[in-house]
C-alpha cells in the first residue's frame, strides 16, 4: 500500500511538474512575442507633439576616451546642457569593448534595453537584422535634424544598403600609422610609403635589449585583429563574404592576415608581450612611452597618446603602406569609415526624447565639442574638424578616409564574422609571440574553423 | 538523489498519521459504517495533501529556478535562434537536430573542435579534481592533532575558498603577466631559473594556469569536507588500531580513508561536476578571450553561441554536455554506493 501510494504520487508530481514547466515557458514565450508588438506601435503614434520636459532616458556609451572615467566626465557636462535645453535627464552608462555588444544582444533578447546607445558602425547591419532597433525613416531623420546634414560615407555605415538604416553616425574614425619622430630622424628615416619599407624601419628601429620595438600592436584585442585582417586583406584582394556568404580562407584573407601576424612572427619588430594586450590602449601606451617607434591606430589615439606623456609635437602620422608592387587584385586600402554611431531602441517608451538627444548629439555645435574631447572625425558636414590643431594631421586623416577606406562588408553576418576571424587571430599571434612559425596553412584552418562557426545561410 | 530527500519525509509522515487511524475506524462496527468511512477519507486526503502543499512553494520555485530555464534551453536547442529571431524567439524556425548533427559531426570544424574541447575539459577535470582532493586530505590529516596555531592555519587554509571568485582569478591574472607579473618577476629576477620571460597565460601553458588556479580554488572545499569527515571518525577506531601496533600510514591507509568512503563519494562527485562546468576560472582569467589549450566545455560553448550570435548550437552542446554529465554520475553513484556498501 505505502509504496504504490508513494509510486503514484511521484508520477503525478513529475506529470504535474512536465506540465507546468511546458506551460510557463509556453507563457514566456508567447508573452515575449506579444509585448513588442503593442510597444512599437505607441512608439511610431507618439514621435510628434507633446512635451518631452520632464522624461529620463538612458544611454549606453562607447568607451572612447583612454578610461571610462574619461568617458563619464567629458560626457556629463554635455547631458547636463541636454537637460537644460530639453528637460529631459539623460542617464549615462559607459560600456567597455569587451563587453558592449554581448550587452547589446542581451538587451535584445531581453527587450530590456536602454533608450539610446552607441554601437561600433561595422554592426549596424547585424544589429538592424535583430528587429530590435528603430529604423530612421523619412520622418525619423527629419526629428534628428534631416539626412543631408551627414557626411554621406559615414552615413553609409548605419545599416544595410536599400533599407531605413537603424543608426546614424555619430563619431567618424579612420585607422592610421603613428610614428615616432625623434627616433625616426636618429637613423635618418623617412615615413614609410610601401609595406616592406615599413619592416625594414621597423626592424632598424628594433632594440630588444633596451625594450624597444619596432611596432606595437594590440595583439589579444580580437577587434583589432579583425580590423588587421579586412585591411591587409584588401590590400590582397581578399574579400571576408561574398554577398551573405562568409568566404575567410580565401587566398587574399590569408595572405593579408599572415602580413600581420608576420609583424611579430618572421619579421619580429614586436615586443611578444603585444600577444597579451587586449585592455585598450596598451599598445598606444608602448608607443607614447618610447617602447615603440610605431602604432597602427583608430586616430582617437591622440588623446591616449597625449595622456601617456608624449605631447603632440613628437608623433606624425602616415596613411598605413601597402606592399609594393601591389599583389594582384589588391587594392590601396589603409582603412575603413570606422565610427560609433547612434541607435535608438525600439522598445524605448520616449522615442521623441530619444530623438531630441540623437538630434543634439549629431548636432554641429555638440559635435565640435564631442570630437574634440574625443579626437572624432565630424560626421556633421556643417561642423568643423576639431579633434585636432595639427593641420597635417587632419589633412593625412581626411585623405585616408576619401581616397584609401572601403567599409567593411554590410552584412547582417558582419558582427559573427568579427568575433569568429578576431577571435580565431588570438591564437595565431600568440603562436608568433611564443617564438612558433606561423604558416599559412595555419592560418588556413584558423579561418576554416572560424567559417565553421557561422551562422549556415 | 534530490528525489529520495524530497519524499523520504512525507512518506513517513503519511505512514504515521494514517495507519493507527485506518484501524480505529474499522473497529467501530458496521452500523456507523458508511459515516466513519466518509470522515475517514476526508481526514485522510487532508493528511495526505498537507505534506504536499507543504511542499508546494518548494516544488514551483525548484520549477521556477530549475527545470523551466532548462525546458528553454533543450527548446532552443531545436530551433535556429539566430540574430534574427533573438527577439521573438516564438517565431524562430525549427531545426530538427539540424543543431545536434553538426555539433556530434567530428568531421566539421564545429564537431572537430568540440571534441576537442571535450578532451581538454577531461583532462582538466582529472588533474584538477585529483590535486584538490590529495592536497585536501593531506592537508586535513596533517591539521587532525591538536598543535599550537592550528586554528589560525585551518581559516588560512580556507581564504581561497572563502574570497569572491573574481577577485581571486585576477589576482592570479596579475601575477601570470608575462611583463609584470609577480611570477616571472620570481623565476626570472630572483631566482634565475629561465632567461626568456615565459607566457603563462598564452599557448599551451594556459592549461596549467587554468589548472593551478581551480585547484587553488578547489581545495580548500575538499580539506573542509574532508576534515569534517575525520571529525566523525571516532578515536576509539584508533585506540583500538595502535593496540594491534599500527602506525601513522597504516592508520591513514587502513582506518582514515576508508571511513571517509561515504565522505569521498559525494565530494569527489561535487568537485567533478563543479570543474566539469567550471567557466569562472578560465573566462576571468583569460578576460575573456581564452586560448585554445584552456577551452573548457561552458567557455566553448559560450563562444559558440553568445560570441557568433547562433544560441541554437550552444544550446545543442549544452545539452549534450548535460547528457553527459548525467551518465556520469548514473554510472558513478551505483558503483560508489556499491563499495562503499561491501566495506561496511
Amino acid at each position: 500500500m505505502r509504496t504504490r501510494l508513494t509510486r503514484s504520487t511521484r508520477i503525478t508530481l513529475g506529470t504535474v511538474g512536465l506540465l507546468a514547466a511546458v506551460a510557463m515557458s509556453v507563457t514566456a514565450c508567447s508573452s515575449s512575442g506579444g509585448s513588442t508588438s503593442p510597444n512599437s506601435k505607441g512608439n511610431s503614434g507618439g514621435g510628434g507633439g507633446g512635451s518631452i520636459s520632464g522624461q529620463t532616458i538612458t544611454y549606453w556609451a562607447s568607451n572612447q576616451a583612454p578610461t571610462i572615467a574619461g568617458d563619464v566626465k567629458a560626457l556629463t557636462p554635455e547631458l547636463a546642457k541636454f537637460k537644460q535645453q530639453t528637460g529631459v535627464t539623460v542617464k549615462l552608462q559607459v560600456i567597455g569593448w569587451a563587453d558592449l555588444q554581448n550587452k547589446i544582444l542581451a538587451a535584445v533578447s531581453s527587450g530590456q534595453g536602454p533608450d539610446v546607445l552607441n554601437i561600433g558602425n561595422t554592426w549596424a547591419p547585424s544589429l538592424q537584422a535583430t528587429g530590435a532597433f528603430r529604423p530612421f525613416d523619412a520622418q525619423a531623420f527629419d526629428a534628428i535634424g534631416g539626412k543631408s546634414q551627414f557626411v554621406p560615407s559615414a552615413l553609409a555605415t548605419g545599416g544595410a544598403p536599400g533599407q531605413a538604416p537603424t543608426s546614424v553616425p555619430l563619431y567618424g574614425l579612420a585607422y592610421g600609422l603613428y610614428y615616432n619622430k625623434a627616433m625616426f630622424k636618429a637613423k635618418g628615416l623617412q615615413p614609410p610609403t610601401t609595406w616592406q619599407q615599413l619592416v625594414s624601419d621597423a626592424k632598424a628601429l628594433n632594440d630588444p635589449s633596451k625594450g624597444v620595438y619596432g611596432m606595437a600592436l594590440e595583439g589579444g584585442s580580437y577587434t583589432e585583429s579583425v580590423h588587421f585582417a579586412f585591411i591587409f586583406g584588401q590590400q590582397h584582394g581578399g574579400n571576408l563574404f561574398d554577398g551573405d556568404k562568409a568566404t575567410f580562407t580565401n587566398p587574399g584573407v590569408l595572405a593579408g592576415i599572415k602580413q600581420y601576424v608576420d609583424l611579430m612572427g618572421t619579421d619580429k619588430v614586436v615586443n611578444p608581450s603585444d600577444a597579451q594586450y587586449s585592455q585598450g590602449p596598451e599598445a598606444v601606451t608602448a608607443f607614447a612611452k618610447g617602447k615603440a617607434a610605431m602604432v597602427m591606430n583608430q586616430n582617437n589615439a591622440d588623446v591616449a597618446i597625449e595622456q601617456a606623456g608624449m605631447p603632440h609635437s613628437d608623433f606624425g602620422v602616415a596613411a598605413i603602406p601597402v606592399p609594393n608592387p601591389l599583389p594582384a587584385g589588391g587594392k590601396d586600402i589603409a582603412s575603413f569609415p570606422a565610427g560609433i554611431n547612434l541607435s535608438i531602441f525600439k522598445n524605448s517608451k520616449h522615442t521623441a526624447a530619444d530623438e531630441a538627444f540623437v538630434k543634439f548629439m549629431t548636432s554641429a555645435a555638440e559635435q565640435e565639442i564631442l570630437d574634440k574631447e574625443f579626437t572624432a572625425l565630424p560626421i556633421n558636414t556643417a561642423a568643423k574638424a576639431t579633434w585636432t590643431d595639427d593641420a597635417a594631421e587632419a589633412k593625412t586623416f581626411a585623405n585616408i578616409l576619401a581616397t584609401k577606406a572601403a567599409p567593411l562588408p554590410l552584412t547582417k553576418n558582419e558582427a559573427t564574422m568579427e568575433t569568429a576571424v578576431g577571435k580565431a587571430m588570438g591564437p595565431l599571434i600568440a603562436k608568433a609571440a611564443t617564438g612558433g612559425d606561423v604558416s599559412l596553412g595555419d592560418i588556413k584552418s584558423a579561418m576554416q574553423q572560424a567559417q565553421g562557426q557561422m551562422p549556415p545561410g | 538523489m534530490p528525489v529520495d530527500t524530497t519524499t523520504e519525509p512525507d512518506e513517513v509522515a503519511g505512514a504515521d498519521t494514517t495507519r493507527p487511524r485506518r484501524r480505529s475506524s474499522w473497529s467501530r462496527g458496521p452500523s456507523r459504517k458508511w459515516r466513519s468511512r466518509w470522515r475517514w477519507q476526508s481526514r485522510l486526503n487532508w493528511a495526505k495533501i498537507t505534506p504536499y502543499l507543504l511542499l508546494l512553494p518548494a516544488v514551483l520555485l525548484e520549477l521556477l529556478v530549475h527545470i523551466v530555464p532548462m525546458v528553454i534551453g533543450i527548446w532552443i536547442s531545436f530551433i535556429k535562434l539566430t540574430q534574427e529571431y533573438i527577439q521573438h524567439w516564438g517565431q524562430a524556425p525549427t531545426a530538427g537536430l539540424s543543431n545536434y548533427r553538426i555539433a556530434v559531426d567530428f568531421s566539421g570544424p564545429v564537431g572537430r573542435s568540440l571534441l576537442e574541447s571535450f578532451k581538454i575539459t577531461c583532462l582538466y577535470t582529472v588533474v584538477v579534481v585529483a590535486f584538490s582532493w590529495v592536497i585536501g586530505v593531506v592537508a586535513a590529516w596533517v591539521l587532525q592533532r591538536p598543535f599550537f596555531g592550528r586554528g589560525p592555519i585551518r581559516t588560512l587554509f580556507l581564504v581561497p575558498y572563502a574570497l569572491p571568485i573574481f577577485a581571486g582569478v585576477i589576482i592570479w591574472n596579475f601575477m601570470l603577466q608575462r611583463d609584470s607579473g609577480a611570477i616571472n618577476e620570481l623565476l626570472v629576477n630572483n631566482l634565475h631559473l629561465v632567461h626568456h620571460r615565459p607566457f603563462w597565460l598564452l599557448g599551451n601553458n594556459a592549461f596549467f594556469s587554468t589548472a593551478v588556479v581551480a585547484i587553488w580554488r578547489q581545495w580548500p572545499f575538499a580539506f573542509l569536507m574532508v576534515m569534517a569527515g575525520m571529525q566523525s571518525i571516532p578515536n576509539d577506531v584508533y585506540e583500538a588500531s595502535s593496540l594491534d601496533g599500527a602506525g601513522s600510514w597504516a592508520q591513514f591507509f587502513h582506518v582514515t580513508l576508508p571511513m571517509l568512503r561515504p565522505v569521498n563519494r559525494v565530494l569527489l562527485l561535487m568537485l567533478f561536476l563543479w570543474t566539469f562546468n567550471d567557466f569562472n576560472t578560465p573566462f576571468v582569467l583569460f578576460n575573456n578571450s581564452v586560448p585554445p589549450s584552456a577551452d573548457l566545455m561552458s567557455i566553448h560553448i559560450y563562444s559558440n553561441s553568445f560570441q557568433v550570435w547562433n544560441f541554437g548550437y550552444g544550446a545543442a552542446m549544452s545539452v549534450l554536455m548535460l547528457l553527459f554529465l548525467l551518465l556520469v554520475t548514473a554510472i558513478y553513484l551505483p558503483l560508489a554506493n556499491r563499495r562503499s556498501r561491501s566495506v561496511t
